[in-house]
């Protein structure tokens, strides 16, 4: 079975935001790229599903700039077999375009599981899955904790509020993967070297117009300043009251 | 032209998201114009004409046997025919675990942009921008709709639903729409977990997290006692999470959920930028940390500086005096 992987290239989580001049964007510099935290789950799933079925292929798939094939790289040293690099220099492009341009290059290939992260924690969208699961036509279930296979259905658990959702889902089908699914191995040295020689495809994509216009990118209101009631548990009278009578939450 | 309103439920009762959604519908008809049009999806019509008190004039129902639980397919197309029946400006959901499942594929039906977990909407000249946090809130994106008709989700807890209109009735019309159920579908087989327990986090009034402060998962009882008299949801920072003191579900910040409560306690928690981000957006932060340079108190409202082991349960009992 040939499993997609979708993965994306976003700033470090510990990136402390500056505004770029255009007023629109994240102002690059001293900004650290790493493969999205929740696309490392998507990643060690499929390898967990080539390795649970002893034969396949994971092909990893990134839309970016000529700076995504390091985290293409990445993932082929983790162990996927090939990757293709959408190549689009389109600053911050709208999920529906994101979606349509993977549609396109997945649909050949005829995947009998397409992985993606629940969200990207850049863009915090979470729309790339289910949209590319609609284009593609094929059953989806997002927020995925927990992922059982046997032969052609897959028990999975999502996460809802409060609790679990169990589906069942019939392959060809589209995942996409939240933390504490599985716990992501590391690329050893060995998979590093490998991963130089695997095949990597450039292909250039044109993401067509835009469905969504991103107008302003800002930093969020500062919070006014707070204070220091009071030390130790002497301080607690004066906690419950100011949290009674200014801020009126209790 | 008018606003259309998705009316989410679980196990048939309408969730506190679809109110917040059709308060701000209401809010906004008077800019963009009305009318306000619900589309439930669920197993039965009952009831729904009661969401005339919530906001909606009229309320289309999509019903199906599979509706009972949650159809990612099956809810777009009834969402997608009920786009194409009313021509709507703005179709609004609330950004739940369906909502956020669920608008995508709509739009993706549609062919139209969507912005997601929006925290603020401005109409003015009959044009729509959404305000939506990035990066788990270190930032806020503006966007414009370029294409009709805008699709959004909103953040629970931070719309409020319309001032109820005692009496008033919706129009109840069935819903006819296109979809196969005989296809190949996600199933959902049953639930854990979900029924009669705590709001999950993201719809929390209040909540009481706990940080690597604590020394240990036992002492997580400090945080649970607190959480218990406030009436909140605990949470917890990445640390412990990662050190498998709590569940993934409890993570507050950049790698976990993302809140706005109205009151957020952080109990021994340092406040690591990814903490942050996910939690400076609530209405009122307390901190309570026995270093006085730790970055929380940058963001909180009001700190304790002291040992949360003295500090903690002299709250809870002041807590309990109130009552």
């Amino acid at each position: 079975m040939l499993q997609v992987v979708c993965i994306k290239q976003v700033p470090d989580t510990e990136t402390r935001v500056k505004v770029a001049a255009d007023g629109k964007s994240l102002d690059p510099a001293g900004v650290t790229l790493i493969l999205n935290p929740y696309d490392e789950f998507a990643v060690e799933q499929a390898l967990r599903v080539k390795e649970q079925l002893g034969a396949g292929e994971v092909v990893a798939i990134s839309l970016g700039g000529a700076g995504v094939q390091t985290t293409l790289r990445t993932a082929l040293a983790t162990g996927a077999d090939r990757a293709i690099h959408l190549r689009s220099d389109a600053s911050a492009p709208d999920a529906l375009a994101v979606a349509k341009a993977l549609a396109d290059a997945i649909r050949p290939l005829e995947p009998g599981i397409v992985w993606l992260g629940k969200q990207a924690v850049d863009d915090d969208g979470a729309q790339v899955g289910p949209m590319l699961a609609t284009l593609l036509d094929r059953p989806c279930v997002s927020v995925v904790a927990k992922f059982e296979l046997s032969g052609q259905t897959a028990k999975v658990e999502r996460e809802i509020e409060g609790g679990r959702e169990v589906v069942e889902v019939p392959l060809p089908a589209v995942f996409t993967t939240d933390k504490g699914l599985n716990d992501p191995r590391y690329a050893s040295l060995k998979g590093i070297m490998a991963a130089k020689k695997k095949p990597l495809e450039e292909r250039v994509v044109d993401l067509g117009p835009a469905h969504l216009e991103r107008v302003a990118f800002e930093l969020p209101p500062a919070r006014k300043s707070g204070r220091i009631v009071g030390e130790g548990a002497g301080a607690i009278p004066e906690l419950v009251r100011v949290l009674r009578e200014e801020a009126k939450v209790l | 032209m008018s606003i259309l309103v998705f009316i989410e439920q679980r196990d048939g009762k309408v969730r506190s998201v679809a109110r917040e959604a059709l308060g701000e519908a209401k809010r906004l008809a008077s800019s963009l114009g009305g009318p306000v049009t619900a589309v439930f999806c669920g197993a039965s019509a009952d009831g729904l004409a009661s969401l005339g008190e919530a906001g909606a004039e009229k309320v289309l129902a999509a019903t199906h046997e599979a509706f009972a639980s949650y159809d990612g397919a099956g809810y777009a197309a009834a969402v997608a025919a009920a786009v194409k029946a009313t021509s709507p400006k703005l179709v609004l959901f609330g950004a739940s675990s369906i909502g956020k499942d669920l608008a995508p594929r709509v739009a993706a039906k549609l062919g139209v942009g969507l912005a997601a977990d929006c925290t603020t909407l401005e109409a003015s000249g009959g044009k729509l921008v959404a305000r939506r946090p990035v990066m788990a809130g270190k930032a806020f994106e503006r966007v414009a709709f370029p294409m009709a008709p805008a699709m959004v989700t909103l953040r629970p807890k931070v719309f409020a639903p319309a001032a109820p209109e005692a009496g008033k009735a919706a129009s109840v019309e069935s819903l006819a729409f296109d979809w196969d159920a005989s296809k190949p579908r996600a199933v959902v087989t049953g639930t854990t977990g979900a029924s009669g327990g705590k709001p999950d986090l993201t719809e929390s009034e209040i909540i009481v997290s706990g940080g690597r402060g604590l020394k240990g998962p036992e002492n997580f009882s400090l945080v649970e006692q607190l959480a218990e008299v406030l009436g909140a949801t605990v949470g917890a920072s990445r640390a412990v999470v990662d050190a498998g003191w709590r569940p993934h579900g409890d993570q507050v910040g950049q790698t976990g959920k993302t809140v706005s409560p109205k009151l957020y306690v952080a109990v021994g928690i340092s406040g690591a930028v990814q903490h942050l981000a996910g939690m400076s957006s609530s209405r009122c932060i307390v901190a309570i940390n026995k270093d006085p340079d730790a970055p929380i108190f940058k963001v909180a409202d009001y700190g304790v500086v002291g040992d949360l082991f003295e500090v903690v349960p002299a709250l809870v009992e002041a807590i309990k005096k109130l009552h």
